[in-house]
């Protein structure tokens, strides 16, 4: 299975936006949106009937049980990450700080404090039309690293005899985004002409190279800045990175998702303007052949 | 007052808005919280920048001390270390230095040495004291540099403006553990509503008050409009899609400080939130 992951370093540059037109072009027999914290592949992905649930168990969290502790306040003082806190002399554990590391359990002198398992967040995988894995990560929740690798398991394992995959990544550089990288065959970088855009370029670039992964880019809403565009594309020739096009501004692209349908299905600029980036894709790919509707 | 400017969605507008308000005020703190990818600075441009390393600790094994117990492995929750040719070894990674190997080590055989992992700039535009938070690249977490950020913005105090990530994970909490009120950037697309409402839930859940801001309006979109009624979440303020606007925010330009209407709009909007006395 050959896997195309989408990136962008900066949000909202339309990575979404390209992926579901990828899986469109290519009838891709398998996708996944690991965006756990911001899902939004779902809402166009061509997805039918109803999805397998899991739970998604990240790290444990702390409980302080108040009928033994002493309030020594050792478990405080130990703590890293300032997940103890203390209102009059009665210690609780901050969830959202708590990193599950067991420093506190151990260190307790009266085994007032337990470590619990802690539902982090849930996975869907549909089957029906196509195989598309996503997740939802619970509020304010860590971990996402995990749960990006999980979805990218559960896709394969569901869909072993795909040729191709579409995955839809998060924005930024961090834990969740490293974790969608690893195992893909090229990352499409959709990125912004602007100064954020370019910055954030660099960024994920300097990233997906340190991983020794392929990128190659193309630039999203070009004719905004044709000066940050021209910039962009002399910055791929100077890091050796394959450019695949730009896409015009094109306010077909919102229409679209409103809808709930990829652009791949509109008559329109950008459409145009995807496609040949989706053929050049499938050549860096070795794909066996464009699946033309 | 400590305004957080959050989004779920990224590109929703949340640095060009964040940078605005701070602009705004008579004199503000501005704190990059989005360390991933940094982009106030691209803005403010600021001047006399200092620049501070984001340290976080990682152990280190003393290998005539280590009795092979291999306590330290098993203790590891993170899976972060393993015994390997005689010695515990570590994976930086994806070691979140909680130092409980050191602890549960019976013969002191773990030390800890600093390890950077980004660091936090600080410098000056005009009035407003502008604090960036950025992750070196590779690095897993950047909750330790948010903290860093937010630790040096509280030392100064007055208006304060949060820039914060996108999504809605730990990162975002960090970023608005201490802020007394949000401001939700909104995109009025079906991608933009989805995230909005994610991150909405998460205010509500730490007890925040939050007011909405929707962002690039090219038309009218309900959905959104008719959640913000039904959960009696005002909108301060609608801002239009233009051209105009975005080749601003992509030449790094401060809208208030370039123009007058913009400059009214942003005032009224921190004295709606209660920032602007």
């Amino acid at each position: 299975m050959k896997k195309l992951l989408v990136l962008s370093g900066k949000g909202g540059t339309g990575k979404t936006t390209a992926a579901g037109a990828m899986i469109r072009f290519a009838r891709a027999g398998a996708s996944a949106d690991c965006d756990v914290d911001a899902p939004n592949l779902h809402l166009v992905a061509g997805v039918g009937g109803q999805p397998e649930r899991k739970r998604f168990i990240g790290s444990e969290k702390a409980r302080i049980n108040p009928a033994v502790c002493v309030g020594c306040g050792r478990c405080a003082e130990l703590c890293r990450f300032q997940a103890i806190g203390e209102d009059q002399g009665a210690f609780q554990v901050r969830e959202h700080a708590c990193e599950g590391c067991g420093v506190c359990a151990w260190a307790c002198p009266v085994q007032a404090v337990t470590m619990e398992e802690d539902k982090a967040g849930e996975q869907y995988l549909y089957r029906e039309a196509r195989v598309f894995s996503t997740a939802r990560l619970k509020m304010g929740r860590g971990n996402t690293g995990k749960l990006v690798t999980a979805v990218k398991l559960d896709m394969m394992k569901g869909a072993p005899e795909a040729d191709f995959a579409v995955i839809d990544g998060s924005p930024g550089i961090g834990c969740p985004v490293m974790a969608s990288i690893s195992g893909v065959d090229l990352v499409l970088i959709v990125a912004e002409p602007s100064l954020s855009g370019r910055s954030d370029l660099e960024r994920l670039l300097d990233t997906v190279e340190g991983m020794r992964a392929r990128a190659a880019v193309c630039v999203n809403k070009w004719d905004v800045s044709p000066e940050n565009t021209a910039g962009i594309m002399d910055l791929c020739r100077m890091r050796n990175i394959p450019f695949l096009g730009k896409i015009p501004y094109d306010r077909s692209a919102s229409d679209a998702v409103n809808k709930g349908i990829t652009l791949a299905e509109i008559d329109c600029p950008a459409r145009d303007a995807l496609y040949h980036i989706y053929e050049q894709v499938s050549q860096l790919l070795a794909l066996p052949s464009a699946n033309l509707e | 007052m400590r305004i957080g400017v959050l989004s779920g969605k990224g590109g929703a507008g949340k640095t060009m808005m964040a940078v605005n308000l701070a602009a705004a005020g008579e004199r503000a703190v501005y704190i990059d919280c989005d360390v991933e990818e940094p982009n106030g600075r691209l803005f403010f441009r600021p001047e006399g920048v200092t620049a501070q390393a984001v340290r976080t600790k990682l152990p280190e094994f003393d290998a005539l001390k280590c009795t092979g117990c291999r306590k330290c492995v098993e203790f590891c929750r993170f899976h972060a270390l393993v015994y390997i040719k005689e010695k515990p070894m570590v994976f930086e990674e994806v070691c979140h230095a909680c130092g409980g190997c050191g602890l549960v080590c019976p013969s002191g055989a773990v030390m800890e040495r600093e390890r950077p992992v980004g660091q936090v700039e600080r410098g000056r535009h005009r009035e407003v004291e502008v604090i960036t938070g950025v992750l070196n690249p590779g690095e897993a977490s950047g909750v330790p540099v948010i903290r860093a950020a937010l630790k040096a913005g509280a030392s100064i105090g007055g208006l304060t403006i949060v820039d914060c990530p996108p999504g809605s994970a730990c990162t975002v909490v960090e970023s608005i553990s201490n802020v007394d009120y949000c401001l939700l950037a909104a995109e009025p697309t079906a991608f933009g509503m989805h995230n909005f409402q994610m991150v909405y839930e998460l205010a509500v859940l730490l007890g925040k008050p939050c007011g909405v801001v929707i962002n690039k309006m090219d038309g009218p979109y309900p959905p959104l409009e008719d959640f913000c009624r039904e959960n009696g979440l005002p909108i301060l303020l609608r801002i239009p899609y233009r051209r105009r606007l975005a080749q601003m925010a992509a030449e790094g330009e401060i809208a208030v400080e370039r123009d007058r209407a913009a400059a009214v709009v942003f005032r009224r909007l921190l004295e709606r939130i209660g920032g602007g006395g």
